[in-house]
């Protein structure tokens, strides 16, 4: 008796039902609350639908574009960063010999390894001494440590799945070091460049711990912004902005194997 | 690889063979010293914190006084985390052992594309997705009183430990499953072929084939999951009011009602000692996976 014979069609169709309701029941909770207008308990279904609290969420000087717009830049300068500062890195793990490699690279690993909310705590503490808690540079640094260590494991893993012969190809041609990293080893290790940009703007667009410590109550993002909101009560707006923040998430989700190839995350963590 | 301009840059090489490395150390510098102005300055403060008194001198007391008031704490996270480490772990191996050995394409193919959805979802929305699905008047409740699986006056709110299990493996398990599935995938069907043409079954081929040599997966998966558990502070705050709660609820609690560091950090020591244990098999398992590279 095989598990097949056992799952028939329909008790196969059951069981990928009920997944689906874990997986999209959930959210589809949530889409109903961005979209309710009345909902009393013992209510099952909302009583009254409309947009009159995405008109509240997104009217001018409401704070929730200033908290977008907080997000994006915070997320985009914390990719900026972390690249900058993990494509060369990448590069000489993958390809120089250095001294103590092994060392550099658990270095790169532990903040993963570690539960980060201490680290958080003591990061504002430190901050605070500094004069950069509240402030943009403190969050976007802040947001930076988590996305550095992402971006130098998937940079890592890129540069030394990128093909050697071709560059030394390149090389015996007569072109110059710099010429055969920018003609043949950026192009070739840019998928996973692009997928580990996309792991630290998702990470920053999660992140909450470090802005909930170093930023509040100066910078708003959305995700402290979803958090008020749920918190005081008021589940629409909380709902609105979690809808939003769900964009980028799912958007990624649904294209991130075309940038991550199994040939660079075979090698993550190397 | 005679040519002859290979042989100029072989004739270079004795002089150049210093600066290479150093120029290596020197595209590694910047992000190093980002990593320990951000990370090793900070883990150094909380270490230390947690063992000094106001006045500078080295203490036990906050560690003594951090077992006393939250050691029900301690355990209620303990409890939590593993809780949802089996349930994770049981679920990523049922789907993903499906994945790699079932039968029915179309059902593959479904799966496949199911289960993966809330991966890069945000802790914070986690959070209010499970606090509205799982509250008393949430959609779990009304389907389970709709379909006439549960009397509407048994309906209660599961905004309690099983709440934080249930959000965790929902946001976890597809995490999880996309290691565990990748491993599975690359083990060499000819094993599994094999066994099949011995006569096992699919369950046995799962475990006794497939499992055991994607186990490191598994393994790398469910420690990244105890780290995250126990890191993240969003989903705690907006699922348990009251005590007992998750450590890093606690933690927030002492800074932002109390500025109290030394309590905070010793509560932080806690939360390192738990995942030690867990980081040394993760060590372990990079250092057999380098040997036997």
């Amino acid at each position: 008796m095989t598990i097949s014979k056992l799952l028939t069609p329909l008790g196969l169709g059951v069981v990928l039902g009920l997944v689906a309701f874990i997986v999209f029941g959930p959210l589809l909770n949530l889409v109903m609350w961005a979209f309710a207008e009345q909902w009393f308990y013992p209510n099952r279904l909302p009583t009254g639908w409309g947009f009159s609290f995405w008109e509240r969420v997104f009217r001018p000087r409401a704070g929730a574009w200033t908290s977008l717009f907080n997000t994006v830049l915070v997320a985009c300068s914390a990719v900026l960063l972390s690249m900058a500062l993990a494509i060369p890195a990448g590069y000489a793990l993958a390809r120089q010999a250095l001294p103590a490699r092994s060392v550099i690279m658990l270095l790169f690993l532990l903040p993963q390894a570690f539960p980060n909310l201490p680290i958080f705590v003591n990061i504002a503490a430190i901050f605070y001494q500094w004069g950069l808690n509240g402030t943009l540079v403190g969050v976007v640094l802040v947001h930076s440590l988590p996305g550095l260590v992402y971006a130098v494991w998937i940079t890592t893993a890129a540069f030394s799945a990128v093909d050697r012969s071709l560059e030394e190809a390149a090389r015996n041609l007569g072109a110059s070091p710099l010429r055969s990293f920018t003609d043949i080893t950026l192009p070739q290790a840019l998928p996973g460049l692009l997928a580990a940009s996309i792991f630290v703007f998702l990470d920053s667009i999660d992140e909450f711990t470090g802005t909930f410590f170093v930023g509040a109550p100066e910078i708003t993002t959305l995700p402290l912004l979803m958090f008020n909101a749920s918190m005081g009560g008021n589940y629409q707006v909380a709902a609105i902005t979690a809808l939003i923040l769900l964009i980028p998430s799912v958007g990624f989700m649904l294209v991130i194997e075309r940038f991550l190839k199994a040939d660079v995350l075979a090698r993550v963590g190397r | 690889m005679t040519t002859s301009s290979s042989q100029v840059h072989s004739l270079a090489v004795p002089n150049r063979r210093l600066p290479r490395i150093s120029l290596g150390m020197l595209l590694v510098l910047p992000a190093l010293t980002a990593i320990l102005l951000l990370y090793a300055l900070p883990l150094a403060r909380s270490l230390v914190t947690a063992f000094r008194d106001s006045s500078g001198a080295w203490t036990t007391d906050h560690v003594v006084r951090a077992f006393s008031l939250y050691g029900r704490d301690m355990l209620f996270s303990v409890g939590v985390v593993s809780v949802s480490l089996a349930l994770i772990a049981a679920i990523s191996i049922a789907i993903s052992g499906y994945l790699v050995l079932g039968a029915t394409p179309w059902a593959v193919r479904l799966l496949r594309w199911l289960y993966r959805w809330p991966l890069f979802i945000p802790f914070v929305v986690t959070g209010q997705i499970a606090r509205s699905f799982l509250a008393t008047n949430g959609m779990m409740n009304n389907v389970l009183v709709e379909t006439g699986l549960m009397a509407s006056s048994s309906a209660q709110s599961f905004l309690d430990w099983r709440g934080l299990v249930l959000t965790f493996a929902w946001k976890q398990v597809p995490f999880v499953t996309l290691l565990l599935a990748g491993a599975m995938a690359a083990v060499d069907r000819s094993h599994i072929e094999a066994a099949r043409n011995a006569g096992a079954n699919r369950l046995r081929c799962l475990f006794e084939i497939v499992l055991p040599q994607a186990a490191p997966s598994l393994w790398v998966g469910l420690i990244l999951s105890l780290v995250a558990m126990l890191s993240v502070l969003s989903v705690p705050m907006m699922l348990i009011s009251g005590n007992p709660t998750m450590m890093t609820a606690m933690m927030a609690h002492r800074i932002t009602y109390y500025g109290d560091y030394g309590i905070a950090n010793a509560l932080g020591l806690f939360s390192y000692a738990l995942t030690a244990v867990t980081a040394w098999v993760y060590l372990r398992l990079t250092l057999r996976r380098e040997a036997t590279a």
